[in-house]
Order: structure tokens, then C-alpha cells, then sequence
């Protein structure tokens, strides 16, 4: 099997999370869009490894999965804390800085 | 897809160069097989509405890339993904879901005329200029892992960690940590007054002349007994307080009163008519009038209703 279709997975993954980020409003949807992309950088990362016959891109990919971790955790309580404030999660509600 | 491969640019290099690793045809089988599903995963994440469904496609689009890794040689990552995405990263998601709660259903009005069609063109867009691109590559053959995992695949992975990439990776740990504190400062709420007694809750209560006693219970008069189902009142309809706030707003609430006023109805037909008929061999005149004048009260009660 060519490498190349691991590619186009990839990259039809990625599309389809960027295009969510911004069909979207509900935040939490739209973070999980990032997820969806970040995710599929990662299997990009790996089909590179094999392909190159080296694990760097195993490494870059296991730094994306902490990265996404702490993202994960601080962009979740940030969402919370806004749900707090104005009693929604929808990212047009949040169009400014304070209350 | 195979259209937009540059056909035979130079055959004979390419077969020499595929002669050197072949993958099986199982993982050919695969790859179509599980990659259909995880596009079909991530398109339901981006169009379903409520987003705890989003998130449960996302984990089996998660999962479906974590044998894509195993497949590709990346052991320890495919168990990783599972462990940590699936795993701890999409049940926070669950969490939060569950915590912001009700009210966060997406509405379908559109606040930007026309950005729904914008994104997907933008969306499209984006995507052929990606896939163009990588069509473009002369990707042909794999060099294969056999060689870096020989030792183990976490052991090749430990080793590049802790020589080429140490100073990534103890960065990594001052980013965990400060996620952590992060997340517990944005999210601890210090509180500014006292939290009010009982008593002083029973006075507002009072001065402001809401319902004082409490409420009363679900179900009472109705055709069921459960929480999801409000009390009816005397007549016949149904009472807002018998019934919790989240499940109105869920729309859970099953609302019987229609059925129970008609089942109160029907028996109190066949009551009569079982009476009527004990009687009615007597006094045919007499029933009819009774008739007429039950059908004027009924009348009346609909009207008032």
C-alpha cells in the first residue's frame, strides 16, 4: 500500500476539523474540532516515521499529545469559567473580555 | 484518489524502490475498511447537534486512528492515544459537557448570513490545495521501521527522549504543570459574602409571597407516578411546580393530562352506560335527558378549559 493514502486520511481529517472550527458555535464542538485536527497531524507524524524509517516523528507526535493534554485542561476550565459567567458555552456570547 | 497521482513519471525506480518493503494486503483491507469509519466518525463530530454525540464520535474516530498507529509500527503511541485521548482527554470533554449542561445546544440560527457555506467553501478549499499538494510528492515506498524498533518500540522511543529531544521533554513537564495550576486558577472561584442560614432564606421566602410550603409532588392526580411527569391539577391541567426545572428544559416531561381526561371519560361512559342500561329498560326518556344534559356540561367544561 502506497504511504501517500495515509496522507490523504490525514489531510481529509484535518479538513474536516478545520472546517468544523469554523461551522460551529458551540465552544466545546469547536475544541473538539481541534482535537479532531491535532489528531490527525499526529497520524501524518506516524506514516512519516515509517516512512523515513525513523522514530522522530513518533517523538514530535508524542510532544503533540502532551501539548493537546495541557491544552486540553486549560482550554476546558476556560470554558467553564465562561459558561460561568454568562450561563453559555457559545462563542459568539463571548465577544468580550470581562463581564 | 487515483487521479491525482502523477502517473509513471519513472516506473522503473519506483518498482525498484518498491521492491524494498511491501506492507500486506490485510493492512490495505484495513486502512479502507477503519478509514472510512474514522471519516464518517469526524464528519458526525462536526454535524451532529448535541455535543455529547460530537464527542462520542470523536473517541471512535480517536480509537479507529490508534490502530492506525499500531499498524504503523508506533506501539507505545497507539496505546498512549487510547490511554490518554480516549481515555482522560474525551471523558473531560464528557465532564464538561455534562457540567455546562442543558442549556448548551447549539442553535441553528445563524448569526453571520451566509457563514455556514463561507466555512464549507473555505473548508473545501483548504482541503484541495492540502491533498493537491501531497499528490504532488513523490511518496512511493516505505523505508520501514524494522530497524528502529529492533530493539522494542519504547525503548527506541526512550532513547531518543532522554539524549536528542531531553530538553523538549522536561519543557513538556513545566507545561503540564503549569496546565494544571492553570486550570485550578481559572476555575476556583474564592467566595465574596457569606453564605445566607436558613433562616434568613425562610424570611426572603416569606417577604417576597412565593410558594412557602413546599412543592408539591410530581405525578399526584396524573395517570403515573414518576418524577418526569407533572401533577394535574383539579382541572386537568398540568401543574408547573410538580416538575423539575432541568427536565422541562430538556423537554423529558411527559405530559399525560390529555390521556388522563379521556381515560376519566371513557370510565365515567361505561359507568353510565352500564347504569343507563340497569335503567334504562325502565325509563328510556329519562336516560336521554340525562345524556343531553351530561353533553352540556361537558360543553361547558371545554370551554372553560
Amino acid at each position: 500500500m502506497n504511504p501517500v493514502y495515509y496522507l490523504y486520511l490525514a489531510s481529509l481529517l484535518f479538513t474536516i476539523g478545520a472546517a468544523g472550527v469554523l461551522i460551529r458555535r458551540n465552544a466545546i464542538v469547536v475544541f473538539m474540532c481541534v482535537e479532531l485536527m491535532l489528531n490527525a497531524c499526529n497520524l501524518a507524524f506516524v506514516a512519516f516515521s515509517r516512512l523515513h524509517g525513523n522514530l522522530d516523528g513518533q517523538i514530535i507526535a508524542f510532544f503533540t499529545m502532551v501539548v493537546a493534554a495541557a491544552e486540553v485542561v486549560v482550554g476546558l476550565a476556560i470554558i467553564v469559567s465562561m459558561f460561568r459567567a454568562r450561563h453559555s458555552a457559545s462563542v459568539d456570547d463571548a465577544s468580550l473580555m470581562k463581564l | 484518489m487515483s487521479p491525482l497521482h502523477p502517473g509513471g513519471l519513472d516506473s522503473a525506480a519506483a518498482l525498484a524502490a518498491s521492491t524494498a518493503y511491501h506492507t500486506s494486503t490485510g493492512e490495505a483491507v484495513q486502512f479502507w475498511i477503519l478509514g472510512v469509519v474514522a471519516v464518517i466518525g469526524a464528519l458526525c463530530t462536526v454535524l451532529m447537534r448535541k455535543a455529547v454525540h460530537s464527542a462520542l464520535c470523536l473517541a471512535g474516530t480517536m480509537i479507529i486512528l490508534a490502530v492506525f498507529y499500531l499498524a504503523n509500527g508506533a506501539y507505545f503511541l497507539g496505546i498512549v492515544q487510547i490511554v490518554v485521548y480516549t481515555g482522560a482527554i474525551m471523558m473531560l470533554f464528557l465532564f464538561v459537557v455534562m457540567l455546562v449542561g442543558v442549556t448548551a445546544a447549539d442553535s441553528l440560527k445563524e448569526t453571520i448570513a451566509g457563514q455556514r457555506w463561507l466555512a464549507a467553501l473555505c473548508g473545501v478549499g483548504f482541503g484541495i490545495l492540502l491533498i493537491a499538494g501531497i499528490a504532488n510528492a513523490s511518496l512511493r515506498s516505505w523505508n520501514g521501521l524494522g530497524r528502529a524498533n529492533a530493539a522494542g518500540n519504547p525503548q527506541g522511543l526512550a532513547a531518543l527522549i532522554f539524549t536528542k529531544y531531553v530538553f523538549a521533554f522536561e519543557l513538556t513537564g513545566a507545561l503540564l504543570i503549569t496546565a494544571a495550576v492553570g486550570a485550578m486558577v481559572l476555575t476556583h472561584r474564592e467566595r465574596t459574602e457569606r453564605a445566607k442560614s436558613q433562616r434568613e432564606q425562610s424570611e426572603e421566602r416569606i417577604r417576597a409571597g412565593r410558594q412557602l410550603p413546599p412543592l408539591p409532588a410530581p405525578g399526584v392526580y396524573a395517570r403515573h407516578n414518576a418524577v418526569d411527569i407533572a401533577g394535574l391539577l383539579p382541572d386537568g391541567t398540568p401543574s408547573d411546580l410538580t416538575v423539575n426545572k432541568t427536565l422541562k428544559g430538556r423537554g423529558q416531561i411527559r405530559d399525560v393530562s390529555q390521556e388522563a381526561i379521556a381515560d376519566l371519560r371513557a370510565l365515567e361512559q361505561r359507568s353510565e352506560s352500564r347504569l343507563g342500561r340497569e335503567r334504562g329498560e325502565g325509563t328510556g326518556k329519562e336516560r336521554r335527558a340525562d345524556d343531553d344534559a351530561r353533553e352540556e356540561r361537558g360543553k361547558e367544561e371545554g370551554v372553560t378549559r
